[in-house]
């Protein structure tokens, strides 16, 4: 049985690891590598980081972080943020990346993600959506949520898919942060039209939304930061907690 | 020991002489014919879609070149395709090593994604190249098609049905899964790879 998937995301600036991060027995919790490395040796399943620095040496750093990681980590990792063309993303597959993600430039441009998935592959292809429920209306939003777009949630997906999107790794914006759940309903939805994987993000706060994301949610891979920066809940006992409940995950 | 990766645009290779350095072994990345044919282990990795692969192949000589090698060779994932005979994927004739055809996942409902993407479970035969103690651990796959189970097939995994996670014909080793992403198990049978061939 293909086993669902855990995945931490960092959020990285300037080659560092941003957002409180509360960690015993590392050496410097800001570093990147060995945050994912104690991860991975939770049991995480795959890694995300999500660089937001806005320098314009941004690609240099990123490309010499992605190299480290790769070095150091056995396990998948996609690296997101400010790919805008096949040569950014070409620089980041050179330096060991497995997956990148791609969001707000897809957008504006949506033939990138058949230019992306044509070069490297579908599997190299995560398309990142953040959206919001208005009025019962899903919109994708941009630029990490600040811009509202008229494009509905689900028509993008599909057309993500249709262009050759490998992965699907949806925000709800009204749940991130809240740390009440997942968006279960639209994640099923999703999960019933697409034929490819999706990973749910935001809302995160207790072991019962991970099971409720892969039973209600039907979604493939769970990902979430805080809950997993502050120690509020440990990969390893989440996994256990899920055997326990016959969700097939990697233990 | 000299161990050749095999570099053809075909995706992410630098992750394999990672993976190899993190076990304190040293691979190098060539094209190069003469490289590849004298290395003491060969490994063929690779993502990707299997005839503009396949074409590379043929740029840089390289289709005729693997077949004849005699050390042992590691194929990996799309790697592991190209060695078998044909692949439904845009109909692509491959390097027929190892008599057995690649095809595509159909799974009868919509409930069951294409691609396999995540962790399975690998069931490994007796006496084959690969730890039979690590039989029903998880490794990391990412695919759409995939090689059938036939007379070569070592490993097997469950996905829609059952198809070959691991093949051997002679000096010809392979993995459907990433043993370069797959953990600590996929860092044994990598550590099996380098020991027992």
């Amino acid at each position: 049985m293909l086993a669902k998937r855990i995945i931490p995301c960092l959020d990285i600036k300037d080659g560092r690891t941003v957002k409180g991060v509360n960690f015993v027995g590392l050496r410097d919790a800001g570093d990147p590598v060995e945050l994912g490395k104690l991860y991975s040796e939770q049991g995480a399943d795959e890694l995300v980081f999500l660089d937001i620095t806005a320098t314009v040496d941004k690609r240099k750093t990123l490309a010499e972080l992605v190299k480290k990681i790769a070095k150091n980590i056995n396990i998948p990792f996609t690296v997101g943020g400010g790919i805008r063309s096949v040569e950014d993303a070409n620089v980041l597959l050179e330096s060991g990346a497995d997956k990148i993600s791609v969001n707000s430039a897809v957008v504006r441009n949506p033939q990138l993600i058949n230019d992306l998935a044509d070069n490297f592959g579908s599997q190299f292809v995560v398309v990142a959506i953040d959206a919001k429920n208005v009025d019962g209306e899903w919109k994708v939003h941009l630029n990490g949520g600040r811009l509202p777009t008229d494009l509905n949630l689900l028509e993008w997906t599909k057309e993500c898919e249709d262009r050759g999107a490998g992965e699907i790794l949806f925000t709800s914006m009204n749940h991130d942060g809240t740390k009440q759940g997942f968006e279960n309903e639209m994640l099923a939805k999703m999960s019933s039209e697409l034929s490819i994987p999706i990973i749910a993000s935001g809302g995160a706060g207790s072991m019962e939304h991970f099971y409720d994301v892969f039973t209600e949610g039907k979604a493939d891979a769970g990902l979430a930061a805080s809950i997993f920066h502050f120690k509020e809940i440990e990969i390893s006992d989440l996994k256990k907690y899920l055997n326990k409940k016959k969700i097939s995950v990697r233990i | 020991m000299k161990i050749a990766i095999i570099d053809y645009h075909a995706g992410n290779v630098q992750s394999v002489k990672f993976a190899l350095e993190r076990l304190g072994a040293n691979g190098f990345l060539t094209s190069d014919s003469e490289e590849i044919s004298s290395a003491d282990k060969v490994i063929f990795p690779g993502v990707g879609e299997a005839s503009s692969t396949m074409n590379h192949l043929q740029k840089l000589g390289l289709e005729k070149i693997i077949p004849n090698l005699k050390q042992p060779v590691l194929g990996v994932c799309l790697g592991m395709q190209l060695m078998c005979s044909h692949s439904e994927e845009n109909d692509t004739d491959c390097l027929n090593i190892i008599p057995q055809k690649v095809v595509r996942f159909r799974p009868k409902s919509k409930k069951t994604k294409v691609p396999h993407v995540g962790w399975n479970k690998i069931s490994v035969k007796n006496d084959s190249w690969i730890s039979e103690q690590l039989s029903e651990e998880y490794v990391y796959f990412v695919h759409s098609y995939f090689v059938e189970v036939g007379e070569f097939t070592i490993a097997t995994t469950d996905y829609v049905q059952p198809f070959s996670a691991a093949l051997q014909k002679d000096n010809f080793y392979a993995t459907q899964f990433h043993p370069e992403k797959s953990g600590s198990v996929g860092e044994q049978i990598l550590k099996d790879f380098l020991k027992n061939t």
